[in-house]
């Protein structure tokens, strides 16, 4: 009951929150004293990252670990990882692209071969490599043992990315919310508009990862009921099976 | 372990001492290239010592991938799979002897590309041999990554043109650590980040084809 009742305010949770995000962002929320008004991508570019790098790539990599780990496998396993490692791709494109965004007024190109440009691009291209080792196996084991170990292995990049930063002092600032001694750096309105959007847009990603899901197992399911059609089309022909 | 990897290592190392395919066609194929790098530059730049690094990482690359994909090649060869299942090997020793084996065709073809890369780019002896360590590394590296993502990739009709896009992007922070410890040693300075990626990466990709390598060998 709880948990039918979590699943249908998703969705609707998610749009509010959203909502709230855009309105407190570009209405409530102050300009920046030098920024002006780019400053109001930080309610939106750190929160899609936050999702792309962590929750997105983290879902996909816990996902396939436990379809490694023999008590945990499953093909639920291998499909969870298989979407959300979808969705992260959406969420990495999203992320360089309100990065350029901010990057062409302030640095003055939409690229720059910055140390955490670079590496984000890179977990862009090995999110975009996973589909690709999917699609060239046919055989449902083989793919998701596949893809399980180079989930695994793409996610090498992820902690690259984080400390990229602080190892590589090139042009991307470092931590924004926090100090390294955990002082917060944001207050006040700005604070909790940030807040709203990390909340938003993680749930849209859980959002997104369920309706992902749905569609997979309804796709399997039409897949096999298309394959079992078939052979008993052969079959009613008299050809051998 | 140790032993099956010996063993598989060897068995690897005389199949091709036996069809000379690094030395006839790779090492010439890494030259190749590595004039061709020369040749892009143009006279009044190919001698230019500060582009030496890159150019020799572009070619190593090259070399990398023709080599894996040699390396799997035998492993799909007829009889190979089962003979292997058979006999009981440890995926861990099979995943470490392929790395090794990989790692010292590796290591022979940079050393010839080095050698090309001081006589054709005019990279400084002296620089190019106390980078010699980090390539070592770099190159045991881009070995045990490329057993790896081999085994893969390895199989299926699209081996060829799957094993660069999921290579590539995982190979590149090797490259460019690699690349960066290389022009350190020609230029004297001391970026030990890159070095500690180099042996990082060494280590994870070791770490992990000894514990799923066998996942692999399974399907």
């Amino acid at each position: 009951m709880t948990k039918q009742l979590a699943q249908r305010l998703l969705g609707p949770v998610t749009l509010v929150l959203l909502a709230l995000t855009i309105w407190l962002g570009l209405w409530v929320t102050p300009p920046d004293k030098i920024q002006g008004q780019l400053a109001r991508l930080v309610y939106v570019h750190p929160s899609v990252a936050w999702v792309a790098l962590y929750v997105s790539f983290g879902t996909a990599t816990i996902a396939s670990a436990l379809y490694l780990w023999k008590r945990t496998r499953s093909m639920v396993m291998d499909r969870v990882a298989h979407c959300a490692m979808e969705v992260s791709v959406v969420f990495i494109a999203l992320t360089l692209t309100t990065g350029s965004i901010w990057g062409r007024p302030t640095w003055g190109v939409w690229w720059a071969w910055d140390a955490r440009l670079t590496s984000t691009a890179i977990l862009g291209v090995l999110a975009l490599g996973y589909l690709a080792l999917r699609r060239a196996n046919d055989d449902p084991t083989l793919r998701a043992r596949r893809s399980a170990v180079f989930a695994i292995l793409a996610a090498i990049n992820v902690p690259i990315i984080h400390f990229s930063v602080d190892w590589w002092k090139t042009l991307h600032q470092g931590a924004t919310v926090f100090t390294a001694n955990r002082t917060l750096l944001i207050h006040g309105i700005q604070a909790w508009t940030l807040l709203i959007s990390f909340v938003g847009f993680t749930l849209l990603f859980f959002w997104l990862l369920r309706a992902r899901y749905r569609l997979e197992v309804r796709r399997e399911s039409v897949a096999s009921a298309a394959l079992e059609e078939a052979l008993l089309a052969r079959q009613r022909e008299g050809a051998p099976t | 372990m140790i032993a099956t990897a010996l063993l598989v290592a060897a068995k690897d190392l005389r199949i091709e001492l036996r069809s000379r395919v690094l030395l006839w066609q790779v090492v010439p194929f890494g030259l190749m290239a590595l004039l061709l790098c020369g040749l892009a530059l143009g006279p009044a730049h190919a001698g230019n010592s500060s582009a030496g690094p890159g150019l020799y990482y572009l070619v190593i690359l090259l070399v990398v991938l023709l080599m894996v994909n040699r390396s799997q090649a035998i492993e799909r060869s007829p009889g190979t799979k089962s003979s292997v299942a058979t006999l009981g090997l440890d995926p861990a020793g099979v995943f470490l002897g392929k790395s090794l084996a990989l790692a010292v065709e590796l290591w022979v073809t940079g050393l010839v590309l080095l050698a090309g890369s001081v006589l054709v780019l005019h990279t400084a002896l002296h620089g190019a041999l106390v980078a010699l360590p980090s390539i070592v590394v770099t190159l045991g590296a881009l070995a045990g990554a490329g057993t790896l993502y081999g085994a893969l990739t390895g199989g299926g009709d699209t081996t060829a043109t799957l094993l660069p896009m999921l290579t590539l992007p995982a190979f590149a922070p090797l490259l460019i650590a690699g690349e960066r410890s290389f022009s350190d040693a020609l230029h004297g300075g001391g970026l030990w980040q890159w070095w500690v990626i180099v042996v990082v990466a060494l280590v994870a990709y070791l770490g992990v084809g000894i514990l799923l390598y066998g996942v692999l060998e399974e399907s």
